[in-house]
């Protein structure tokens, strides 16, 4: 890698609010204007960093929403006793600055050449890094089958759902509500498990093993990835990324 | 205190290494366990970072800040192997 590629992605810059987008009632998509940006890869992140007025510092990773070529987005949800994340959602607008670095990350990466069929599994905003990917596949025209399994509490808290229920390109997607289902609710409720899974999951055994990618709190990353292990699929194509509600 | 993963740590990572890490891999020097730093359980809210191995739970590496210098304890790595 060129010395200076690392250097542009270790200094923090400063980037424009360009859009600030309302996905769910928690949850806002802010789209950013970075004057020198390396390019990223589907499922990388970004570092943000807010300095209070006493010099006061605090940084968060987020997952970058947009596919590689599109301007840079980062999805954000509020958390009600965050430092950061408040000011994000509640706080920002277009035309104001943030400072960022990035982009971030090797391992939950998805490129063309990476293949499938993509298992994409979320869980709440673990959405986000699947996204990038989704729109990856749709705009460089990828065949690779893709099955996104999202998890959410309400049928109100699923972020993209709009663009998700395009079924773009045969991406097939199955969401499960765990707290609360609108009347007329015909699809899965409660939390994935090893039987959603079984039913969900590409088969293990195919030639090609699947290319799983799971994101999402810690505890759901864990039933999930174990419970493909267990259904067959090698440990290495689990890729999984774990979020939680603190920070550095 | 939740357990996130090496994901969590790739700025800092990036910042201490000057490259991408969280697909370089690593052994622990506990059980022999090998895995990309990604994979690893990472505390972010301990008294500084701590890194540990998700076969055998010891500590691997301890990362704090004090005035402005990161100090990098890569205690329990045996070896670290870049992907590129």
């Amino acid at each position: 890698m060129a010395r200076t590629a690392v250097r542009g992605r270790l200094s923090w810059q400063i980037a424009t609010v360009d859009d600030v987008v309302v996905e769910t009632a928690r949850v806002r998509t802010i789209v950013l204007g970075v004057s020198e940006w390396p390019g990223h890869r589907a499922g990388q992140h970004l570092d943000v960093r807010l300095t209070a007025e006493d010099g006061y510092r605090a940084e968060r990773e987020y997952s970058i929403a947009s596919a590689p070529g599109e301007p840079v987005a980062i999805t954000v949800e509020r958390l009600d006793d965050g430092e950061v994340s408040p000011y994000l959602t509640d706080e920002l607008r277009a035309g104001d600055e943030i400072e960022l670095r990035g982009p971030i990350g090797g391992y939950f990466v998805w490129d063309v050449e990476h293949g499938g069929p993509l298992l994409l599994v979320a869980g709440g905003s673990g959405i986000v890094p699947l996204r990038a990917i989704l729109r990856h596949r749709r705009r460089s025209e990828s065949d690779v089958p893709v099955r996104l399994l999202y998890s959410s509490r309400r049928i109100e808290d699923v972020i993209y759902r709009a663009e998700l229920d395009e079924r773009a390109d045969g991406a097939e997607v199955v969401y499960t509500l765990t707290r609360e289902q609108p009347p007329g609710w015909t699809g899965h409720t409660g939390r994935v498990d090893a039987a959603l899974l079984e039913e969900v999951a590409w088969p293990a055994d195919e030639a090609q093993p699947p290319l799983a990618f799971v994101c999402g709190p810690t505890s759901f990353v864990e039933t999930v990835a174990s419970g493909l292990v267990s259904l067959g699929y090698p440990p290495a194509r689990v890729k999984t990324e774990r979020f939680g509600a603190t920070g550095r | 205190m939740e357990a996130l993963d090496g994901n969590a740590i790739g700025g800092l990572l990036l910042e201490v290494f000057g490259a991408e890490m969280t697909n370089a891999t690593g052994v622990c020097a506990h059980c022999g366990a090998s895995g990309e730093l990604a994979t690893l359980v990472v505390y972010l809210q301990a008294p500084g970072t701590v890194v540990r191995c998700r076969s055998c739970g010891q500590v691997l590496a301890v990362i704090v800040e004090r005035l402005g210098v990161k100090c990098v304890d890569l205690r329990g790595v045996a070896a670290l192997d870049r992907a590129d």
